[in-house]
């Protein structure tokens, strides 16, 4: 392995040149990258929902914030302001500890995917060895905190919804995993920030960077869109916060600030899947010359490229929110277990066997995209029977041709003497 | 005195010793809540922290593919196992349970007697020390993952086809509660 | 490597203050007059009858349990993926049979009708 720039190392070089002993510089440094890591990922919410309601408008034909400072930017801030002012109400037959906990390890789950997610070349928290599966075990935190919150709040609703939202997240992490190996198995490296540089395409000394690995899996980067989506909690599997049967999920009885914390995880949550699947298979921080630049530029560039596509890919899923009705939890419940993990399940079997077949990569590489491409049919396939069955259904609802002959005019004065 | 200070330093224990032993802290104590909170939920709640506090100490040993399955199946899985128990039953959700019952006492004597025998055994027994330079952490992994389906094939299927008995079973126990 | 860990030490140290810092903010900021109706459960205003317990649904157990078991026999293939390029033939052959083998579990369950959501 090459010696590459790693932010934490020019940091710590820094920190140990002005005198400090090592142990201090690793501390400082580690502690002023953490801080700011995580601090932005805050930050970042307002955004995120600034985004979600200007996008939302959009498609709904509607302008959207457009009061409180240029473009309604400062919306989303004005609403945090009168969110910290709320009164936090804790309700009277709560259990006070796991009720206050929840929250902050919904926030803390969250937050803790920042350390693997590489933003550019060597601006990575830490390149874990276990990255990909430090991913997936923090999802366990996550399924904790909505347990919890389901638990603790002393409220039928709350608690429907947090069995709801354990068993969607338990589904869709089956299906989640396996996609996340696909990319796994071929470059046969679990760290992300290898995985982004795997991902670039070199042409005579030039990066232009467009090795993603969606062109050649893009069947596993539709199922771990999918998954992801259900993971995240966004439409169409928004279906444990149906607000017409389980009034808001399971923070029902949370208020204020806490709230906002749930509320706050949801979103980033969304939007770091999106991170990962940009680095997984979208090519990271991979584009046009990232590393042809000298350092600071290189991963300026890169810096851009990543929170373009991690950007794009937020607007895509705020697109679907915009324009997907929301599933049953039967159908929620049988699509992962019926479609995604057996299509999945084939998948890796075959890029197993396809990476193995002889002739080269030029074969191998050819087999895993035609297996993908089987895959991505047979998704498009099964969903657009769903919505063309729904389309027919929700249409004979409204039809009033089918009305004909079961509803007859009430009976007039005339009528009645005629009839009579 | 600067060669005294860099003596003082040398006798301090390293960071890694340090988080050691708050991380056995926290699992001893988390271990105990398990035991001793009164309510069914804490308990679960307590045994999570106490899963989430031996991943820690796996990964303070440098196993960080143990350390992740830990929590990925003991944190992700059994424990929303156990919490989905304690929630399908009425008197185990809300009601207060006693952790002491008649045999507290016996049991208390058996415990003393496990924890002193093992205790003189980790102060006693002339543990051998093995010195092991330890490769870079994705070839362990790797490495790993050939003796699964190299070495230690048998044991390795073995354990799938178990584990799809167990499926099996539990499929036909919980078909069975269900149609009743 | 476990200087790498110290980032996530520290990162997860910041990842629960923060919260923690923004709730107490919020309990500074906010007015606070608990009333009994306030504290009341929230059921759309309907009076609340008995505790929060439900009947539950076995399935969810089950699920729960077919989950672990997918979890296990999942995590078993990280390590194989990251060795698959230097396999030797019969590593691959062990590793599809594994693969085999999850299947079979999944079609099992889908034969008996445990992923049928009633």
């Amino acid at each position: 392995m090459q010696q590459e720039w790693l932010w934490s190392d020019s940091l710590i070089n820094l920190f140990t040149g002005l005198g400090m002993p090592k142990f201090l510089a690793i501390g400082l440094a580690y502690g002023l990258g953490a801080f700011i890591l995580a601090n932005v990922g805050l930050i970042l919410t307002l955004a995120l929902i600034w985004i979600m309601r200007k996008v939302l408008s959009r498609i709904q034909d509607r302008i959207g914030p457009n009061r409180v400072g240029r473009y309604g930017l400062f919306q989303t801030v004005a609403d945090a302001m009168k969110l910290l002012s709320k009164e936090v109400i804790r309700p009277a037959h709560s259990d006070m500890i796991t009720y206050d906990l929840a929250p902050v390890f919904s926030v803390f789950g969250v937050i803790m995917i920042l350390a693997v997610i590489p933003f550019a070349p060597g601006l990575i928290g830490v390149d874990l060895n276990i990255g990909v599966l430090y991913l997936v075990a923090l999802g366990s935190v996550g399924i904790m905190a909505d347990l919890m919150a389901g638990w603790s709040s002393n409220n039928k609703y709350a608690l429907l919804a947090g069995f709801r939202v354990v068993a969607q997240l338990l589904s869709y992490e089956i299906p989640m995993v396996l996609s996340m190996l696909a990319p796994v198995l071929l470059l046969g490296t679990m760290r992300m920030g290898e995985i982004s540089a795997a991902q670039g395409l070199h042409v005579l000394g030039l990066n232009l960077g467009f090795g993603w690995l969606v062109f050649l899996m893009p069947g596993a980067f539709l199922i771990f869109f999918i998954s992801a989506l259900a993971e995240s909690e966004q439409t169409p599997f928004d279906l444990l916060e149906a607000e017409s049967e389980l009034i808001s999920g399971f923070h029902i009885e949370y208020s204020g600030m806490k709230f906002a914390m749930f509320f706050l995880a949801q979103f980033i949550n969304t939007f770091f899947l999106g991170a990962i699947a940009v680095t997984l298979f979208l090519g990271g921080w991979q584009g046009p010359f990232v590393d042809n630049l000298p350092a600071p530029f290189s991963q300026i560039l890169g810096l851009i490229y990543f929170n373009i596509k991690t950007f794009a890919v937020y607007i895509a899923i705020v697109w679907i929110k915009g324009t997907f009705p929301r599933i049953r939890v039967d159908q929620m419940m049988s699509f992962a277990w019926k479609v995604l993990v057996p299509l999945v399940l084939s998948l890796i079997l075959w890029e197993m066997i396809a990476l193995k077949l002889p002739g080269g990569a030029v074969i191998q590489y050819g087999a895993v995209l035609v297996g993908n491409l089987v895959v991505i049919g047979v998704v498009l396939n099964i969903l657009g029977n769903h919505f063309k069955r729904e389309q027919v259904r929700s249409k004979r609802a409204f039809e009033p041709k089918t009305l004909i002959g079961t509803m007859r005019p009430a009976p007039t004065a005339e009528t009645a003497a005629a009839g009579d | 005195m600067p060669a005294n200070l860099d003596e003082l330093i040398a006798q301090l224990p390293t960071f890694q010793q340090f988080m050691f032993v708050q991380v056995a802290l926290f699992t001893a104590v988390m271990a105990l809540l398990v035991v001793l909170a009164r309510n069914l939920f804490h308990n679960a709640l307590a045994l999570v922290g106490a899963l989430f506090g031996v991943a820690g100490l796996y990964a303070l040993l440098e196993a960080e593919f143990l350390a992740v399955s830990q929590v990925l199946i003991y944190v992700g899985g059994i424990s929303t196992l156990i919490t989905f128990a304690i929630m399908l039953t009425r008197g185990m959700m809300f009601g207060d349970t006693s952790p002491n019952n008649r045999q507290a006492g016996t049991a208390a004597i058996v415990i003393g007697t496990m924890f002193s025998v093992m205790a003189g055994f980790l102060l006693q027994v002339p543990w051998q020390e093995a010195y092991v330079e330890l490769g870079d952490g994705q070839a362990i992994i790797a490495n790993l993952g050939r003796l699964f389906v190299n070495e230690y094939l048998i044991p390795f299927e073995m354990m799938a086809l178990l584990l799809l008995v167990v499926l099996a079973g539990a499929i036909m126990l919980a078909r069975d509660h269900m149609i009743e | 490597m476990l200087q790498g860990y110290a980032f996530v030490l520290i990162l997860s140290g910041i990842a629960f203050i923060l919260p923690v810092a923004a709730t107490f903010m919020g309990y500074l900021l906010g007015p606070r007059k608990p009333d009994a109706i306030k504290g009341d459960t929230y059921e759309s205003g309907v009076e609340t009858i008995g505790d929060a317990w439900v009947q539950f649904r076995a399935q969810y157990y089950l699920i729960g349990l077919i989950f672990l078991i997918f979890d296990v026999e999942v995590i078993f293939l990280f390590p194989i993926a990251l060795a698959y390029r230097n396999l030797s033939l019969f590593g691959v052959a062990a590793t599809i049979t594994f693969v085999l083998i999850l299947i079979l579990g999944l079609l099992l369950e889908w034969r008996k009708g445990s992923l049928e959501w009633q």
